[in-house]
């Protein structure tokens, strides 16, 4: 009996040749865009990298972070910019309009700077209800009255049914980054305590569960927040954090690994203090996916020098965004530039930037 | 998860450990055949655990891994077609046929879709009876049986516009491949307990009394793989060689009936091309006669694509427990998951990704790591 799949002639197993076989065939080179240029892993590090920074990068773009600091007038202003595109628009925990909201107020919170003002922009589909345009605006303005932030200025603008997946919207922010407040991977040295602020990989199951018609047994909701008050509550106790990040796009394990590699430091978690909650682990069990890699919406990470370690974990668990906030590792001597976990049984393993976007396994 | 954390206990690991430490005397040489259990291994570490003479070595079972290069270049030739709405597990969107991968086909206008069940792709065909739904079935004798039972749905319910890439290998004829080969160093197996549960333990006694190896049905928590350990070692350190069940929980001896039924229904078992391996007899089922209206390759007539397969990376050795991921000369340097040589790189649950991603720490210099940009 003979495949069509097969080569000509099938040899009996016991003559098969095994030195001489191989396995073949890169695809090294990618002349379009793929789904994963916008996954937050390596492909879209080098997006940036090899075609917009060498377009139209500079001094300040070069800084990297999720918000540019500008001197301006004497005062220091953050700055950044983001686009959403989820789908669905509404979700467990939230919608596009809370996003376009608190990603973009969280960008700026991570310089240490409290949102003032916010650009809108959307993009909306022809054919999309204006009931659905209603329903997210409402969203998006609750979300900056909770957030304390004004959107100043917006656009519109309308594409081909087709074009579009009902509403995209871009949002960009600026804010005042208080006196004596320098947040950046560079200040991470040996020693540092590395705390997030609660539950990982709520709001990628919870959008997961909702896009791909998944049960997973009980309802997760996105974990979708504005952090600017958590982040003033930790400010209080010191202005000396080191940087803060939101793990959102390539989660936990590419905020890490952008810090150790822009710092130099190595990372070490350990894996059983990374508080992933029962449900996002049997999410990722059934799909493959590992709870490291899914995105956040309304959790932070922090690195803080040690001696201020306990009075910032303190003050983070007493607000009630930081409430189940956690010590889950430090920065190290060792392996610079790489994050390491201690895996449960005592093994180590390394943490990866993820390559493009985690993809369910088929088994 | 409860479930899954007691079988993580590190209490009972250790157990387990010092009870395998206190066995082995000698050097031994294990595989365990399924990629999900290799991906664990490396995962949890393992491999970093064990007694040094004890040598796991990782077998064929990673379904991306095996499909053969000709089987993916006739999936990206149908899934451009633009009639179609090509269906996949999200892994396979990776995998490079010859230049290009279901990703590139997708941003050049294919219509390609991640689906988490193949009955996904009947609803979808359901939904576009004016398109042509294409479902992408590989994988061993665990995809095998919902696989089957989507062919058989389909055909019941008159969906003429659903069909199937068929490219399901089996594991007990690469078990015999590998026992076959001369430069075999294989001493007992870790059988794939998903497949067993499938399948059922039939299949093996022959082989093990054969080859003169234990074989132990070895689920995938950590737990379940020392376990699986430590009876292969007892049973080596005996000198015996009997099929030995460890998941339990999962696997009776005679398997799944109502599955095994709807394979015999739907599939017949053929020759079959493992990629990096080659053609191994009687290894493959492909769609029986009965359903050749619902076989892809007869539908769009890619039956004649052939693709030479070229010798440049070395990931068959890999597949067979003949190298070490890392003894590559390209592992970590020209061969990463970025760029990657072989399917082995690529896929989730191959040995090379899982030891690019979580071993780089032990190796030498210069195979590191590639220089990750940073945002």
């Amino acid at each position: 009996m003979s495949d069509t799949t097969a080569a000509p002639t099938a040899v009996p197993a016991a003559a098969l040749d095994i030195e001489a076989w191989t396995c073949p065939a890169p695809v090294r080179d990618r002349p379009r865009v793929v789904m994963g240029h916008g996954g937050g892993g390596a492909l879209s590090a080098e997006l940036v990298q090899q075609i917009f920074a060498p377009a139209y990068g500079g001094e300040v773009l070069a800084q990297m972070g999720d918000a540019a600091v500008l001197s301006l007038g004497g005062a220091r202003l953050a700055f950044s910019t983001d686009s959403y595109v989820v789908r669905p628009l509404f979700f467990p925990g939230g919608s596009i309009g809370d996003l376009a909201v608190n990603g973009t107020v969280n960008d700026l919170a991570m310089s240490g700077a409290r949102a003032a003002y916010l650009s809108c922009g959307f993009i909306l589909e022809e054919g999309v209800e204006l009931d659905v345009v209603t329903r997210v605006s409402e969203a998006l303005g609750a979300a900056a009255r909770t957030a304390g932030v004004q959107v100043a200025t917006g656009d519109t603008k309308v594409v081909e049914a087709g074009h579009g997946d009902g509403i995209f919207i871009n949002t960009a922010g600026i804010g005042l980054v208080p006196p004596g407040v320098d947040l950046r991977p560079q200040r991470v040295v040996p020693g540092d305590v590395v705390i997030v602020s609660g539950a990982i990989g709520v709001h990628g199951v919870a959008i997961m569960s909702v896009r791909e018609g998944l049960e997973f047994g009980v309802e997760i909701k996105s974990d979708c927040a504005a952090l600017g008050g958590l982040v003033d509550a930790m400010l209080a106790v010191t202005p000396d954090l080191h940087v803060l990040r939101d793990p959102t796009r390539g989660g936990l394990a590419a905020s890490l690994n952008e810090i150790a590699a822009a710092s130099g430091a190595g990372v070490v978690i350990r894996e059983r203090d990374v508080p992933v909650p029962p449900a996002v682990a049997n999410a990722c069990a059934v799909l493959g996916l590992d709870p490291l890699y899914i995105a956040n919406e309304g959790k932070l990470v922090a690195f803080v020098p040690r001696e201020h370690a306990d009075a910032v974990l303190e003050a983070m668990r007493a607000h009630p965004l930081g409430a189940d906030s956690v010590i889950i590792g430090e920065a190290v001597e060792e392996h610079p530039g790489m994050v390491v976990t201690r895996t449960g049984l005592g093994g180590t393993r390394v943490v990866d930037l993820p390559l493009g976007e985690q993809l369910p396994r088929i088994c | 998860m409860k479930y899954i954390d007691e079988f993580q206990d590190p209490e009972l690991a250790r157990r387990l450990l010092d009870d395998i430490h206190a066995t082995v005397t000698r050097p031994w040489a294990l595989m365990e055949v399924c990629g999900g259990q290799t991906h664990s291994i490396i995962r949890h570490g393992i491999d970093q655990l064990l007694p040094k003479e004890l040598e796991l070595i990782h077998g064929p079972g990673c379904p991306v891994c095996v499909t053969p290069l000709e089987v993916i270049d006739k999936a990206l030739e149908i899934a451009s077609r633009p009639e179609v709405i090509f269906c996949s597990f999200g892994d396979m969107l990776r995998v490079p046929g010859t230049g290009r991968d279901l990703f590139q086909v997708r941003s050049e206008g294919g219509d390609v879709r991640v689906v988490y069940s193949p009955l996904d792709a009947l609803r979808i065909a359901r939904q576009n009876p004016d398109r042509q739904v294409v479902f992408f079935g590989i994988g061993f004798e665990t995809t095998a049986p919902p696989n089957a039972m989507t062919v058989h749905q389909a055909r019941k319910l008159g969906i003429a516009n659903f069909s199937m890439l068929v490219s399901h290998v089996r594991v007990p004829p690469a078990i015999e491949a590998i026992m076959s080969s001369p430069s075999c160093r294989v001493q007992g197996f870790l059988a794939a307990g998903h497949v067993c549960s499938v399948m059922g333990m039939g299949e093996y006694p022959g082989l093990a009394e054969r080859f003169r190896v234990p074989i132990v049905v070895t689920g995938f928590e950590p737990l379940d793989i020392l376990e699986g350990v430590r009876r292969a070692v007892r049973q080596l350190e005996r000198g015996e060689h009997t099929v030995d069940n460890a998941y339990a929980r999962a696997v009776r001896p005679e398997g799944n009936p109502a599955a095994r039924a709807m394979l015999e229904d739907v599939f017949e078992v053929t020759d079959r091309a493992w990629r990096g391996i080659g053609v191994i007899p009687g290894s493959g089922w492909r769609l029986s006669s009965k359903y050749r209206d619902h076989d892809a390759e007869h539908r769009f007539q890619v039956d004649g694509i052939r693709t030479e397969e070229p010798a440049a990376c070395r990931s068959g050795e890999v597949l067979q427990g003949l190298l070490k991921p890392h003894e590559c000369e390209a592992f970590g340097t020209v061969c990463t998951p970025r760029t990657p040589l072989g399917a082995t790189m690529v896929s989730s649950e191959g040995a090379c990704a899982a030891y690019y991603l979580y071993r780089r720490l032990d190796m030498p210099a210069g195979k590191t790591r590639e220089a990750t940009p940073v945002v």
